[in-house]
């Protein structure tokens, strides 16, 4: 009985993680970055409609996972840093200038961070791009997947992705991915943000819980 | 002689009453005393063409090179002094490596002009140093931004050119390179082009021997910067020792 009258509630102690499912997946022509919206502290959920995924510039957006402070800072720096420096080369940037920004930044301190971001966008040079940037390394890939939910989602996402998808393919598989994920992850859910990058514009689209695919949990 | 500062000329931090700022045109002075460098852009690349005057037969044939590597795409030819235009290589070499540290791909040419640009003149400004006594001409090739070429002269300021001369024959290096239609040349007609430019422009009497540098960067070196090869290089010559005689011959026939 006295231990429960001292146990304090979770968002008290607790660091406060975006316990998260983020994904990016390029298709012909773009990318599509989506994630779900819990922040948890502990057991306590903190937050239960964040936008995980942050814009580092007009076509160039990160998803944040791990912790939500280290991936916000991270994100608002390098979102600083671009930019000057596309005012500096006159120019948009490149995608992978973005990502080894946020990898330049994720292994200097990569002992005091414990954040994941995935660097997705467009460019007119290579087009679309993901870049995952896992404490410090930087890899392009042609999609990536981060958060505790995404060990949920390993063998679908292997299994269903295809290179050159048409837009609305890809945004479907994103959405089914996310949909997966929290519905098994403890610490993903809420609705799902849905980011779809290519050379005409940005567009955000918000889903919410009660309109995402339901799979076999009737 | 020009005109002399009287006064207003002994540092870089003043100005004349007539609003010049006589330090850094005589730096200009020194870079006209030194041969000539010539740098013109085409179709699919860059070339580059020094007149490298050999003061003693004691040198090793190739030192004192004045074609410099910046980074793997972007080459640089300098004129007047040597030692400045050195130290002014390591500077555009620092800033193009930490531009590749910190973004991730090659340096803009433009930007990398603009930021050795800004160095040197950062050196036109103070007078406890001397401004760089040096103008350099930087090139590169890209797929997607194409051929590029830029010029930084002491005062600091860079400029993108198609061609531009720099060193004692500027002049006449400039009017023979106005004659070409380089936007429609390749690189490998091109290189036997500024070959015969500097044998053109150079002073039998005045200089002695030379030695030709030639390099160049574009499609044909799939964008990377390297010295021309041998067997091109000597190609280019023999087709500018040519070119040079039959203008002497055509002289001789209008007696």
């Amino acid at each position: 009985m006295s231990e429960e009258l001292l146990a304090e509630p979770g968002w008290l102690s607790e660091e406060v993680k975006t316990g998260t499912t983020i994904i990016a997946v390029t298709f012909d022509g773009g990318v599509v970055l989506g994630s779900d919206s819990r922040v948890s502290a502990g057991e306590s959920v903190v937050n239960r409609v964040m936008n995980k995924l942050s814009p580092l510039h007009d076509k160039i957006y990160c998803a944040l996972s791990g912790s939500a402070a280290d991936a916000q800072t991270i994100a608002e720096i390098v979102n600083y840093q671009l930019d000057v420096h596309s005012i500096e080369v006159e120019d948009d940037p490149l995608v992978c200038s973005a990502a080894t920004l946020v990898k330049n930044i994720s292994y200097k301190y990569k002992e005091e961070l414990s954040a994941h971001l995935i660097v997705a966008g467009w460019d007119r040079k290579e087009g679309g791009q993901v870049y995952a940037t896992l404490s410090g390394l930087l890899t392009k890939q042609p999609f990536a997947i981060g958060g505790s939910g995404s060990f949920y989602i390993n063998g679908f996402v292997d299994a269903e992705f295809r290179k050159n998808m048409t837009k609305k393919e890809t945004q479907e598989f994103v959405v089914n991915a996310l949909a997966l994920a929290m519905g098994r992850d403890g610490s993903s859910g809420g609705v799902a943000y849905v980011v779809t990058i290519d050379k005409d514009g940005t567009e955000e689209k918000c889903i919410l819980g009660n309109e995402l695919p339901k799979f076999f949990d009737q | 002689m020009s005109s002399i500062g009287t006064g207003y000329d002994l540092s870089a931090s003043t100005f004349s009453p007539d609003g010049r700022v006589f330090q850094v045109e005589y730096a200009m002075k020194a870079v006209e005393n030194s041969s000539t460098a010539i740098g013109i852009r085409c179709k699919d690349g860059v070339v580059f063409g020094v007149e490298k005057l050999v003061l003693s037969k004691l040198y090793e044939a190739g030192s004192n090179k004045r074609i410099f590597n910046i980074d793997r795409h972007v080459g640089m030819a300098v004129a007047g002094l040597l030692a400045d235009a050195r130290s002014l290589s390591e500077v555009a070499r620092e800033e193009a490596s930490n531009f590749r540290s910190n973004y991730g791909h090659d340096i803009p040419l433009k930007h990398l002009s603009e930021r050795v640009a800004m160095y040197v003149h950062a050196y036109t400004l103070y007078s406890a140093v001397r401004p760089f006594g040096c103008s350099f001409i930087l090139g590169s090739y890209d797929e997607d931004d194409g051929p590029q070429l830029y010029m930084v002269d002491p005062s600091g300021i860079s400029y993108g050119y198609w061609g531009c001369a720099i060193g004692k024959a500027k002049q006449a290096a400039k009017t023979e390179i106005e004659k070409l239609q380089m936007k429609e040349m390749t690189c490998r007609e091109l290189v036997k082009e500024v070959a015969k430019i500097i044998y053109i422009v150079h002073d039998e009497v005045k200089d002695k021997t030379f030695e030709l540098e030639l390099s160049w960067v574009g499609e044909v070196t799939k964008g990377r910067h390297e010295l021309v090869p041998k067997d091109i290089k000597e190609e280019a010559e023999k087709y500018a020792k040519e070119s040079l005689e039959e203008e002497d011959d055509s002289d001789e026939d209008n007696m």
